[in-house]
């Protein structure tokens, strides 16, 4: 083999670098405007979701404009909170501050039947990764009217059952507030939760982790909007 | 090799149809175990991982095999990875871009692609000594050969894990959960990939008794 000279390895290796990184950074510059609609776009389906609205990710854009009416942040005392726009909230950032100081995202949808629906996202720690989705209730500010979740990491079969109609059919008509008006958030019961438990769901088999993660999610994210719930309920 | 050569010369036919059978990178040369056993529960993504592996495979070959002569051996691996790393960033943002399911389902996989060993391997055993046309004829045989193996595995995986193809209920359509059957769940998660995988060889190697080691 021929033999180089030092100066032509560090020639070589410089004009190397040069080339890709040249090639590297125009190619993320032309296709980041695509990969960040594909983001969005599937935050506005998993939105839908939670209030039993399945659309294709063609149409989320469309949809989500019809149904979604309103969307604004709060914070932990139950006030609002100007100049924060609720869809560019950061929830993996968010939810590593203390609950007081998060900033807290909620969605108002507003049905065909008229019917006014609050959405919240939730994110925490399955057992490999993070878990998250969202939670929708009726203006009772308490009556859980649907529920979507989806992780990046869980076990196939075992964890990732979290991400299935089945499960998330469960917390459809669930309860966050006892009749006392305190906050009870919503067990994951390894074991079955008792029959006509209005604050406790079914655990998954095998997935007993991923549904301790799931419980400390809910009762962790949620926590977050008590005041502000308890002040929607008072007005009413 | 002469100038004049047909480009499809049986020797250069042989460069594809070897990896499919003989030379397999994944059942005789037991490469690129770790991706086949991660992403084949589903038929959709092992297209796709076969598909990034032989675009990764294809642009590194040839690229490298074009600079055979110029890259120093000093810094050879060097310059290899980062061509592969290169090529492996872009097929990841265009899968970000234009296949975003699929991307998700593939998730680290794709990234993963810069340490298949096959494309390291070919790219230092072949590229390097080869004109271009061989090394593309070359990276594609081996890719081909990997798809394969994780295209056989991941159809058993689906049809038997999930019951569907292609997310198609086949299993439900034919009637087979009204007599009682129900998917196998162990198909889903990773030993199964394995086993499956060791399936292959060993009738692979029943039917091809020169690929049984002399002992």
């Amino acid at each position: 083999m021929r033999d180089f000279s030092n100066r032509y390895i560090f020639v070589f290796s410089t004009v190397m670098i040069v080339i890709v990184a040249v090639l590297l950074s125009s190619a993320a510059m032309l296709l980041q405007p695509l990969q960040k609609k594909n983001i969005e776009l599937e935050k506005k389906q998993s939105i839908l979701a939670s209030i039993h609205v399945e659309v294709p990710r063609k149409e989320a854009d469309k949809v989500f404009e019809k149904y979604i009416t309103s969307s604004f942040v709060v914070n932990a005392q139950g006030e609002k909170v100007e100049g924060v726009d609720a869809f560019n909230v950061d929830m993996a950032a968010e939810i590593r501050n203390p609950v007081e100081e998060r900033k807290l995202p909620v969605y108002i949808a507003t049905l065909d039947d008229g019917s006014k629906k609050i959405i919240v996202p939730l994110r925490g720690k399955g057992l490999w990764g993070p878990i998250y989705g969202y939670i929708s209730f009726d203006d009772d500010y308490n009556t859980v009217f649907g529920a979507t979740f989806a992780h990046d990491k869980e076990t196939p079969g075992l964890g990732a059952e979290i991400a299935t109609k089945q499960f998330q059919k469960q917390f459809t008509g669930k309860k966050i507030f006892d009749e006392n008006g305190n906050f009870t958030s919503i067990r994951v019961v390894k074991g079955g939760a008792p029959a006509g438990d209005p604050h406790g769901v079914d655990a998954i088999s095998g997935g007993t982790l991923t549904s301790k993660g799931l419980e400390a999610m809910l009762r962790d994210c949620l926590s977050g909007y008590v005041a502000y719930f308890k002040k929607q309920q008072e007005q009413k | 090799m002469s100038e004049k050569e047909p480009l499809f010369s049986s020797k250069n036919l042989k460069l594809i149809t070897d990896p499919l059978n003989t030379n397999n990178p994944i059942t005789v040369q037991v490469l690129g175990i770790c991706s086949a056993l991660a992403i084949t529960v589903k038929l959709e993504p092992a297209i796709v991982m076969a598909l990034s592996v032989m675009a990764v495979l294809a642009v590194s070959n040839v690229v490298i095999s074009l600079l055979r002569k110029s890259i120093p051996p000093r810094i050879r691996i060097i310059v290899q990875l980062v061509v592969i790393a290169s090529m492996v960033i872009l097929v990841d943002q265009f899968l970000k871009a234009f296949a975003y399911d699929v991307s998700k389902q593939l998730s680290v996989f794709v990234g993963l692609i810069i340490t298949n060993c096959i494309i390291m391997g070919r790219l230092e055993a072949f590229a390097m000594a080869n004109k271009p046309w061989p090394s593309f004829l070359d990276a594609i045989g081996n890719a081909s050969g990997y798809g394969l193996i994780l295209i056989i595995v991941a159809f058993f995986r689906e049809l038997l894990g999930s019951g569907t193809l292609f997310g198609y209920p086949v299993m439900e359509k034919i009637g087979l959960y009204n007599i009682g059957y129900e998917n196998n769940g162990l198909m889903i998660l990773p030993p199964m990939a394995l086993i499956t995988i060791g399936i292959i060889i060993w009738v692979q190697r029943s039917k091809n008794r020169q690929l049984i080691e002399e002992k």
